[in-house]
């Protein structure tokens, strides 16, 4: 389907029907009960996973198909969310536009990064994004937010304010970032018995974008293009003596995958219309780098998981405080609870990276092909669980 | 190398998933049936706290959270009731709010924008929170109070010294208790002007982000008046750590007082390598040389240790002031968590009881009810004296701390010494003050949500 073969046409079918019912998926817990705490559908995170899902995706085509590890994409991301802003606050509130222009704005400015950075490779080339993307940082964080030019409104944050142009804003439109009219904060709640689940407009915009893009993503590790790509990969100057330049190849996928951020900036603001600067600081940046690789750099599939890692643990690990530790242990005897919420709490609350950081150092040392290895020796496990035994011994991994 | 050939049932299916993702958004434009948002229905009701608790601040955001958890004991009737018992308004009884049971979540808001907002909109959308409270920068209270008139819940705002907070930014449903740079400066003023003379030469080193702007202008405007001289300004990058190339030049500038306009980390160092660089102890332009400090907090002044002695500053409420809400209050704080309550805790401690207050007066949790009830609200009892909740700006008016570092401490706890405590009438200012956005700055409708 789609020109794709039928292992990615269930890929991407997969991808589809886990977004289309992630309200569902993600609250697999009756509002109300302790258990609800793990909860993760709600609208404001639920768009966050593909937000930041399409953000792990476009880096992982510079960096899982290249190898070049770029440390400045959160400045990308955060280009893209100042100029949606400022197409909210100079026109108007509908999404289309403030997209577009937030993509279009992304790939120019990565155009010129990726133009000076890519003339070095390796570490130095992690280094001079890295620079770039701080440059950004401490450009909109203070010189671009100067009262007398303010672009970025600084620490605050871009916002949008009564007293903007808004040309074409009308009265009958929400004050909201809308798609023709329907409001991108409009939900629907469904309750299910003691569940209740939420549909949120702007999810499911989010959702189908990222199921183009994933697509998108697709067709491109799969083209001849894709193939180059891995080409610089595993051997640029066997390249380069063939022939072949390989400069015009990785501007094209930093541009690519520049074009990614500053789509999943756009889409940021267009579900929250405002564009904070911490969005370009280099811990963002580093977070999209641990997203691709606990997922798994190189698939297909492996950044959209790890950003939803991620972002899960960001969300609710942090909201777990000692109060909900003492519900949860109280069926314990007294000392022995106050014991219990004692070795957890470093861990819940603020403790959130500390759990994060754990979970990294696993994944990388036992799994460094990051959650899609472990899906697929899970997978294998379950196959040849049914098999003999020793048919599962003489069955041998070729050498590479 | 791919597949494009067109086959009549793959266009069918192409078909019916595209139709059904471009269907899917415009089927759920329901929206519920409450009156506003997270109209609370069973017996009890959420509050959100969001303080960072990771990041810069995360030492004052976790002071504000044992002052709020506190609060929430106290509105449920446990403990020893605290400032219920001194303050004015006697419509909390101890049984909840309009008698529901308080219970609240906690956020981190990393003391970022962005992650503070995240946290906040997981607290309502999720947890049905119907006010958010807490924080401790005014970057993070501007971005999250716009989120909450946006949602449609009360944001009582946190520390935020920033004039824009209840300037510029000001927002229906978001309240301030805290002071700000401007009360700041008209309370320092007749201070500095008693205890340095009319005839001074000002530096400022200035944190280069939204607060230390409106800081600087602030103080700039206020000594000024005094008939200070302003030598030069010179803002400094938040990631700082070093300050000795910035502290250098002043000692060549003719200035005779340095002014800091610096927060947290920054302030504890920048103050640091001021004394290394022997400034308490030079005589410029005939006078003895000063250093002074706008904004101060205890833990900034228990990060500077010795090197507060004799600086001087402004505080929205220290432990020691000696009046009946801050005995009980100190009292309660002390006795639970072994330690006297900073600044910080003290307003989100207030802010809570207030919310809770207003709830009650107003017979609603109706963000719209709420607000009204704060609106003008004239009130006593919790530690700061009597207090005004100015309609116009929703900003809290009572009287500004002079403080000064301590020369002699007793304990870890006496860093700081109450010099005066200015009253409110010198801090006041028309809500249309330049400084505060101002004509065109307005507070906007107040918005219940739903």
């Amino acid at each position: 389907m789609l020109g794709l073969d039928k292992k990615d046409t269930s890929l991407l079918v997969i991808v589809a029907i886990l977004t289309l019912l992630a309200p569902f998926i993600l609250n697999p817990f009756p509002s109300g009960s302790a258990m609800a705490q793990f909860n993760a559908g709600y609208p404001d995170l639920m768009q966050r996973f593909v937000i930041f899902g399409i953000f792990a995706i476009g880096f992982n085509i510079l960096f899982g198909l290249t190898g070049y590890l770029s440390f400045g994409h959160a400045a990308f991301l955060g280009v893209g969310s100042y100029s949606a802003v400022w197409m909210f606050k100079l026109f108007s509130y509908n999404v289309i536009p403030a997209i577009a222009l937030s993509v279009v704005v992304a790939a120019l400015f990565s155009l010129l990064i990726g133009y000076i950075s890519l003339r070095r490779s390796g570490i130095y080339f992690s280094i001079l994004t890295l620079a770039f993307a701080q440059m950004s940082f401490a450009l909109a964080y203070s010189v671009l937010s100067n009262p007398k030019f303010n672009l970025t409104n600084g620490e605050t944050g871009l916002q949008v304010y009564a007293d903007d142009p808004q040309l074409f804003h009308r009265d009958s439109l929400p004050d909201m970032p809308h798609l023709f009219g329907l409001s991108m904060r409009s939900t629907y709640h469904l309750d299910i018995g003691a569940w209740s689940f939420d549909f949120n407009a702007g999810y499911y915009l989010c959702a189908v974008i990222m199921m183009v893009m994933f697509y998108l993503a697709i067709r491109i590790f799969r083209s001849p293009f894709g193939m180059m790509l891995r080409a610089v990969k595993s051997n640029q100057q066997r390249m380069n003596y063939t022939g072949l330049n390989p400069r015009p190849y990785t501007l094209a996928a930093f541009v690519i995958s520049g074009m990614y951020a500053g789509l999943a900036g756009g889409l940021m603001a267009a579900m929250d219309p405002l564009a904070g600067a911490e969005r370009m600081q280099w811990t963002a940046s580093g977070e999209v780098v641990l997203m691709t690789i606990l997922g798994g750099a190189g698939t297909l599939i492996g950044p959209v998981l790890g950003a939803g890692f991620i972002k899960y643990f960001e969300n609710i690990f942090s909201k777990i405080n000692d109060n909900i530790l003492h519900q949860w242990f109280s069926f314990l005897p007294d000392g022995f609870e106050d014991f219990m919420v004692f070795i957890v709490h470093p861990f819940i609350g603020k403790g959130w990276h500390l759990t994060l950081g754990i979970m990294f150092m696993l994944v990388v040392i036992f799994l460094p092909g990051g959650l899609v290895e472990g899906g697929q020796r899970l997978g294998n496990w379950l196959r040849n669980r049914g098999k003999g035994a020793a048919e599962a011994k003489t069955k041998q991994e070729p050498a590479e | 190398m791919s597949n494009n050939e067109l086959t009549r049932r793959g266009l069918l299916r192409t078909g019916a998933v595209a139709g059904a993702g471009v269907a899917l958004p415009t089927i759920f434009t329901a929206s519920s049936a409450a009156a506003y948002t997270n109209e609370p229905t069973g017996g009890t009701v959420t509050l959100g706290f969001n303080v960072p608790q990771t990041g810069p601040y995360a030492d004052e955001g976790n002071d504000e959270l044992l002052a709020q958890q506190l609060a929430v004991e106290h509105l449920n009737g446990e403990g020893d009731g605290g400032c219920l018992n001194t303050f004015t308004s006697k419509a909390l009884k101890g049984n909840g709010i309009l008698g529901k049971k308080v219970t609240f979540v906690t956020g981190d808001t990393q003391t970022k924008s962005d992650a503070a907002r995240a946290s906040a909109k997981s607290m309502i959308e999720k947890d049905g929170a119907i006010m958010i409270n807490g924080g401790s920068s005014s970057g993070v209270a501007v971005a999250v109070q716009g989120l909450c008139q946006d949602a449609g819940v009360i944001f009582m705002a946190g520390l935020t010294h920033a004039n824009d907070t209840t300037g510029k930014d000001r927002k229906a449903n978001g309240f301030r208790h805290f002071f700000n740079a401007y009360m700041s400066g008209a309370a320092l003023a007749p201070v500095l002007a008693k205890e340095m003379g009319n005839d001074r030469r000002a530096y400022h080193l200035t944190a280069d982000y939204n607060w230390g702007w409106t800081q600087e202008e602030s103080i700039v405007a206020s000594t000024e008046a005094l008939g200070w001289e302003t030598v030069n300004t010179v803002k400094t990058p938040l990631a700082s750590t070093d300050f000795s190339s910035y502290i250098a030049p002043v000692l060549n500038s003719g200035a005779d007082v340095l002014v800091l306009n610096h927060y947290g980390g920054n302030m504890v160092n920048s103050l640091t390598n001021a004394i290394q660089f022997g400034l308490l102890d030079k005589v410029a332009n005939g006078k003895d040389f000063k250093i002074v400090v706008p904004l101060y907090s205890e833990l900034m002044a228990a990060g500077a240790g010795e090197n507060i002695k004799g600086v001087l500053g402004s505080m929205n409420y220290n432990w020691q002031l000696d009046n009946e809400g801050s005995r009980a209050f100190v009292k309660s704080f002390g006795e639970k968590y072994g330690k006297p309550p900073s600044n910080s805790a003290q307003t989100c401690y207030a802010q809570v009881l207030l919310y809770a207050d207003a709830c009650e007066r107003a017979g609603t949790f109706n963000p719209c009810g709420v607000a009204e009830a704060l609106e003008g609200f004239e009130f006593d009892g919790l530690g700061n004296g009597k207090t005004l909740y100015r309609a116009e700006d929703h900003q809290c008016f009572k009287d500004v701390l002079v403080v000064r570092g301590a020369q002699n401490p007793t304990n870890a706890y006496d860093t700081l010494e109450i010099v005066e405590i200015t009253p409110v009438e010198q801090v006041m200012y028309p809500p249309n003050h330049p400084m505060f956005g101002g004509d065109e700055a307005t507070l906007g409708e107040c918005n219940p949500g739903a």
